[in-house]
C-alpha cells in the first residue's frame, strides 16, 4: 500500500456515560470531526479530521469530550522523529510545500526562562507599587540629542522641537495583524482594547476598515510590500506609520491570502479585485538598500507633514544589529524587531521553523549597537516574537527594548489555543477566519474586555517587579541589564546579551 | 388632546413596565450553538441534573426556546413577553396571566385546558404543546427562582441578554 491518509495527530475520547447527544459539538466544529446518528441517538467523532483547537471541548456542556494526542508511536528515533515522518508522509502525497500558523514550536532554547531579575534587599529599598506611585508610561518616536531651554522669559522654554511621539501608558502594544488574516471583529477588539488601555494596535498589511477608522487614534498603520489598501486617509487614519520589511515568521518572503478569503469587504478595504489572491512580494521593489528606505520612510512623512512617527518593523536575522543602525540613520523614528517566534497567520513550515533568531539576543545586539554608534536616543525599539507572559516583557525592556509588541499572546486571550491551523481558514474561534458563520463567534464585547484584562494585569505585574527592584518608572529600567542575570547560559550568550551570570555582583 | 396623551405615557411608564427585564437578542453573535436550548431544557426537568435530564427523564423534557436558523443567521427566539400579549386575550380560561412583579406572562397549568388558542395567536410562535403528557402549553417563564434566566447566563457568546428595556 504506498497512498495511506495523512496521520492522525489528535483522538478524541468522548466519555459516554456523560455525553448526552445535544449535538453541539457537531453544530460547532468547522472541520466537520462529529457527527449524529439518529437511529443510534449517537453522536461518532472522526479524530483524524481535528486540528486540536480544543472548541468542541470547551463548549461541551458536560464535559465529555477530552483531546488527547495520539498515542500511536514510531520506534524511537532521535533524528527520524514523528513529525519528521508525518512531514515526509503529508508532502509526498501532495507535493506541496507544508503550510501552518502562529509562531515556530521548535525547542530553540527561550532565553526568557534563562534570565532573572533583581530585587531590593537592605541596602537600597523596594517600592510599594499599591502605595506609592509607578510609571509605565512609555513614548515612541525620535528623542532629540539635546533639550535647549530658554530661561530669559519669566517662565523657561523647551527651544529644542521635539519630534511626534506615540504615548503609552504601558509599553505593550498589539502586534500587526491584518484584515484578510484575522476577523473585523478581532480587529475591532484589539483596536477598541488599545483604546480602553491607551496603546495601540497595528493594521497590518490589510488596509483599514472603514469601521474601524473611529479607532484611528489608536491605530499604527502599516504599509507592507504589496502596498494593499494604502492611500492618503489610509496614511492619516494612523497616529503611526509602520513600514514592513519583514516578519519574524517568515523573514524573506511574502505574504498570500488566498483568494477565497478576498470577499467583498477584504477587497474594498485592500483595493484588490474580489476573489483574487492577495500576494505581497518578498521584498518592496522600490526598496534594494538603505538609502531606498529613506526615500520611502520620508516620502511617508511628507505625505503625513511630518506630523506622526514612522517606524520600520524587520525579522530579526543574523546582521540584524548593523541593518537596524541603518534603518535609524534612514530616519526611521521607531524600528521593531521580530523575532523568530513571532506569529502568523500562514507560512511554510520549514521557513516558520528556521529563519531568523530568537529576540532575546536580537534586543540586546541591537541595543548595545546603538549605544555604541550614540543613535539610540534616535528611534524607539519595540520587540516582538513571542512574548508570553510580563516577565518577558520586564525582561526585553531591561535587555534595552523601549516596548514590545504582543500578538499570540492576544490571540490567546480572545481565545486561540495556538493549534496552528490558522492558514485553512476554518478557525473554530471566529479568529483567523472570514467565514460568516464563524467570524460571529467572536463577540468583540468580550474580547474586547478579555484584551483589556490581559494588559492591566500585565501591567500590575510588571509594576510589582518594578517596586521590587526599588524602581519607580519602566524608563529607568530600560537598557538597564544589572538587573538581569543569566543562569544556565554560556559564556558567549552572556556576552550577546550583555549579561552576568547569576551570582556575580555589580 | 396633549393632556390626554401625556397621561397616556405616564401609565405606560408606570408600574412594572419600568422594572421588566427583557431577553434581548442580538443574533449578530449567535453561534447557533443551541447551548440555550439545553440549558432551558435542564432548567425545566424534573431533576434539574444535565446528565439525568437527558438519560434518565421519561418524557424527555423539553426545551422552552426555539432557535431559528437561516443561512449565517441564527438566534435563540422565547416568548417575548408582550406588553400588548395577543395570547393573554386568547385565553379562554384565565390560565393565561402576567406576573405582577416580573411583568412576565405565565401560565396557571390547572386552568389551562389545552385549547391551544395561545398557540394560535402568538405573533412569534414561541408557545408550543407540552409533550411531556399533560394537556397544557409550554413557554418561557424567564425561569422562576433564577436571577438571570438559564438560556442567558449559559449563552457563550452573550447573543441573548437579559436587560432592562429601554
Amino acid at each position: 500500500m504506498a497512498k495511506r491518509p495523512p496521520p492522525t495527530e489528535f483522538i478524541i475520547e468522548r466519555d459516554d456515560e456523560k455525553c448526552i447527544a445535544c449535538q453541539v459539538c457537531v453544530r460547532m466544529c468547522s472541520n466537520d470531526v462529529h457527527s449524529y446518528d439518529a437511529q443510534t441517538d449517537t453522536v461518532f467523532s472522526d479524530s483524524g479530521k481535528c486540528v486540536g483547537c480544543h472548541f468542541c471541548e470547551t463548549i461541551c456542556p458536560t464535559g465529555a469530550i477530552t483531546i488527547g494526542r495520539n498515542p500511536s508511536e514510531f520506534k524511537l528515533n532521535a533524528n527520524w522523529n514523528a513529525q519528521v515522518i508525518k512531514n515526509i508522509i503529508k508532502q509526498a502525497e501532495t507535493g506541496g510545500v507544508l503550510l501552518t500558523g502562529m509562531g515556530c514550536d521548535k525547542p530553540y532554547p527561550i532565553y526568557w526562562d534563562h534570565i532573572v531579575l533583581n530585587a531590593s534587599q537592605v541596602t537600597n529599598p523596594s517600592i510599594d507599587p499599591l502605595r506609592e506611585p509607578m510609571e509605565l508610561c512609555t513614548y515612541i518616536g525620535r528623542k532629540p540629542d539635546k533639550l535647549e531651554i530658554d530661561y530669559s522669559k519669566k517662565e523657561p522654554q523647551l527651544k529644542t522641537k521635539l519630534n511626534p511621539q506615540l504615548k503609552l501608558e504601558t509599553p505593550i502594544l498589539f502586534s500587526a495583524m491584518s484584515y484578510g488574516s484575522i476577523s473585523l471583529n478581532a480587529c475591532k477588539s484589539l483596536a477598541r482594547a488599545a483604546g480602553e488601555i491607551g496603546t495601540f494596535y497595528n493594521t497590518g498589511e490589510g488596509g483599514l476598515h472603514k469601521e474601524l477608522y473611529k479607532y484611528s487614534p489608536n491605530t499604527i498603520v502599516q504599509v507592507a510590500s504589496g502596498r494593499f489598501g494604502v492611500h492618503k486617509e489610509y496614511l492619516e487614519a494612523g497616529a503611526a506609520i509602520e513600514i514592513k520589511i519583514g516578519q519574524g515568521a517568515k523573514p524573506g518572503i511574502g505574504g498570500h491570502l488566498p483568494g477565497e478569503k478576498v470577499s467583498e469587504e477584504i477587497s474594498s478595504t485592500r483595493m484588490i479585485p474580489q476573489g483574487t489572491d492577495a500576494l505581497s512580494p518578498a521584498p518592496h521593489h522600490d526598496i534594494y538598500s538603505i538609502e531606498d528606505l529613506k526615500q520611502l520612510i520620508y516620502a511617508l512623512k511628507e505625505a503625513t507633514r511630518y506630523n506622526k512617527p514612522v517606524g520600520v518593523k524587520i525579522a530579526a536575522v543574523h546582521n540584524v544589529a548593523p541593518i537596524v543602525s541603518g534603518i535609524v540613520r534612514a530616519g526611521a523614528d521607531f524600528v521593531a524587531i521580530d523575532g523568530i517566534r513571532g506569529g502568523t497567520g500562514a507560512a511554510p513550515t520549514v521557513v516558520r521553523d528556521n529563519v531568523g533568531i530568537p529576540i532575546e539576543l536580537a534586543i540586546a545586539v541591537v541595543d548595545q549597537r546603538l549605544r555604541e554608534e550614540g543613535i539610540r536616543n534616535q528611534a524607539s525599539i519595540i520587540a516582538a516574537g513571542g512574548l508570553r507572559n510580563s516577565a518577558d516583557v520586564i525582561k526585553a525592556i531591561a535587555l534595552g527594548a523601549d516596548a514590545v509588541y504582543i500578538g499570540t499572546a492576544a490571540l490567546v486571550a480572545m481565545g486561540c489555543s495556538l493549534c496552528q491551523s490558522c492558514y485553512t481558514g476554518k478557525c473554530n474561534w471566529g479568529i483567523a477566519t472570514q467565514d460568516p458563520y464563524l467570524t460571529k463567534r467572536l463577540n468583540p464585547d468580550i474580547a474586547t474586555q478579555r484584551l483589556v484584562n490581559l494588559l492591566r494585569a500585565w501591567s500590575l505585574e510588571i509594576k510589582e517587579m518594578l517596586g521590587g527592584m526599588g524602581i519607580n518608572a519602566i524608563e529607568s529600567l530600560r537598557g538597564n541589564r544589572e538587573q538581569l542575570r543569566g543562569v544556565g547560559l554560556s559564556d558567549t550568550d552572556l556576552k550577546l546579551l550583555g549579561i552576568k551570570p547569576a551570582g556575580e555582583a555589580w | 388632546m396633549k393632556k390626554i396623551k401625556n397621561q397616556i405615557s405616564k401609565i405606560k411608564n408606570s408600574g412594572y413596565k419600568a422594572k421588566l427585564k427583557r431577553i434581548i437578542i442580538r443574533e449578530e453573535y449567535c453561534m447557533g450553538c443551541r447551548l440555550c436550548e439545553v440549558y432551558c431544557l435542564v432548567q425545566h426537568s424534573r431533576t434539574k441534573n444535565i446528565i439525568k435530564a437527558y438519560k434518565g427523564e421519561y418524557p424527555k423534557p423539553q426545551p422552552r426556546l426555539i432557535v431559528e436558523e437561516k443561512g449565517q443567521i441564527s438566534f435563540a427566539l422565547q416568548c417575548r413577553h408582550c406588553e400588548d400579549a395577543p395570547c393573554l386575550e386568547a385565553c379562554i380560561t384565565g390560565a393565561m396571566y402576567r406576573d405582577e412583579k416580573t411583568g412576565a406572562i405565565l401560565c396557571e397549568e390547572n386552568k389551562c385546558v389545552g385549547c391551544w388558542m395561545c398557540i394560535m395567536v402568538c405573533p412569534f410562535g414561541v408557545i408550543d404543546r407540552n409533550r411531556e403528557g399533560k394537556k397544557v402549553i409550554s413557554k418561557c417563564d424567564l425561569c422562576i427562582g433564577e436571577e438571570i434566566p438559564v438560556c442567558v447566563k449559559n449563552c457563550p457568546n452573550e447573543a441573548i441578554v437579559y436587560e432592562e428595556k429601554k
